[in-house]
This record gives structure tokens, sequence and C-alpha cells, in this order.
């Protein structure tokens, strides 16, 4: 694929940038010419991911939270959202619906809504390392409305 | 104020506004849980999403731990005016086995624009 553009930024995990977050990604992703759903979904998958770093990966510590975006000429979005945090010992466990590693009102559904709203979704971890998680999602945009 | 809460009768709707995400929510839980503690002789809890402009999987965790209070105190929960994608959300947790979910008659998105 073509590479045609690209978002880098980095910012605190702090819970207000949630919101910031996912509409930067979604203002910078909106130069394609997507749908206002297939712009809600890509901020839900922001969301999610970002949130996971804050609750997860940092555990409410401050870090930075990493996120490229990138357009690719085909019409695909790819975004990686990376933090240095603790990692995820057991990815797979970590996936599965319904699944919460801290109780309280987290539902565990990020990464099911995460794939559930993106085309492919990647997981890399490593325990005391960091999290990267990338998504990529095929814009249909408004021809196909 | 994210929670706008109407009581009359039996039942309290709290009309949730704005965004609902970890960041938002436990201001938006504790709003909800304050009227429900407060309204004692509500029996339904109506969680009305139709003034939510966005919602990720923190909603459903806000609705499954109010759906928990409100059992605890022989009280139901409903959810109503949801968008298409957020019945969807819901439905990733199975939540609409314990408490009715519906969906907005307008699929419109309370101030939808970026």
């Amino acid at each position: 694929m073509k590479k045609i553009n690209q978002l880098k930024m980095v910012f605190d995990s702090r819970s207000v940038n949630e919101s910031f977050s996912r509409m930067a990604v979604a203002a910078f992703a909106s130069q394609l010419d997507m749908t206002v759903e297939e712009l809600g979904d890509i901020k839900t998958v922001v969301s999610e991911a970002v949130t996971n770093c804050i609750v997860h990966g940092y555990s409410n510590t401050i870090g930075k939270i990493y996120i490229t975006c990138t357009v690719f000429e085909e019409g695909v979005i790819r975004v990686s959202v990376r933090d240095r945090g603790c990692g995820i010992s057991d990815v797979k466990k970590a996936r599965e619906p319904l699944y919460t590693s801290v109780g309280g009102d987290r539902s565990g559904l990020g990464f099911t809504v995460m794939e559930s709203f993106s085309d492919k979704l990647l997981v890399r971890s490593k325990p005391g390392v960091g999290t990267t998680v990338t998504i990529e999602k095929i814009i249909k945009g408004k021809l196909n409305d | 104020m994210p929670v706008t809460i109407k009581f009359s009768g039996e039942k309290l709707v709290a009309y949730i506004q704005g965004e609902v995400d970890h960041h938002t929510a436990p201001d938006i839980r504790d709003a909800i849980d304050d009227a429900i503690l407060v309204n004692e002789k509500a029996k339904t809890i109506v969680l009305d999403f139709s003034r939510v402009s966005f919602m990720d999987s923190s909603g459903v965790g806000l609705v499954m731990g109010r759906y928990r209070l409100a059992i605890s105190k022989g009280k139901s929960i409903a959810v109503e005016n949801l968008t298409e994608r957020d019945y969807k959300i819901m439905k990733m947790s199975g939540i609409e086995r314990l408490a009715p979910i519906s969906r907005k008659e307008n699929n419109g998105r309370f101030g939808d624009a970026l």
C-alpha cells in the first residue's frame, strides 16, 4: 500500500485526553471521503485503545501515549496506539469478550469493540515494555452509501 | 451537568448528556446512583441516551453497574434511545438478556458533527 499522509502525536495518559485523541484522529482521517458512520467507527476504536493505555498500560499513573495515523492511497487508514506501560502477559485472554483484569465498571469489551469496528486488529505486547495496538480500516466512503 | 433526572410516579428517567467515555463515566455514574438512592419510590430506572453524542464500551460498564445497583434495591432498569452504533455495542455485552434496551426511532445522533 502507498502512504499518502501521516499524523504522529504524543500526549499524557490523562483521561481528559480520551476525547481529544479520538477527535484529533477523526479530524485527520476525514480527509478520506468517509461516511459519518465510518468516522464514528474510527472515533470508537481510538477511544477504546487510548482508554486501555490509561487504565491498563499505565494503571492510572501518567505516561506517554503515542499515536501514529497513516492514510493510504487505496483508501485504507491505519491507526497505531502505543504505550510504554506494564504490557499484557496473555494477549489472547485480554482479547476475550467480557474479560477484564480490573473489575469495577469496566465492561471487558474494549478489544471486542475494536475488532468489530475495524477490518484488522493487531496487538503486540511485552510485559514491562508496553503494548502497541494497530488497527486498519478500509474506507468505502460515500460512494457506496 | 452530564445527567438530568426526571421523576414521576414510580419511574425515574436519567437523561444522559454529551460524551460517555472512561473520563466522563464516573460523574454520570454518581449522578444516577444518587438519584436512585434518593428516590426510593422509583421502581423503574430508565437510562435515556437520546442526548448522548458519543459512547464507547464505558457506556456498557455504566449500564451494567447501574443494573447491579437497581437489582440490589429491588428495582428494574431500561435503556432507551440508543443510536444503531451504541445499540450494537450494548448487545456485545449481552445486557439485553437482563434489561430491555431500545433504539431511537430516528437514528440521528444528538449534536452529530465533528
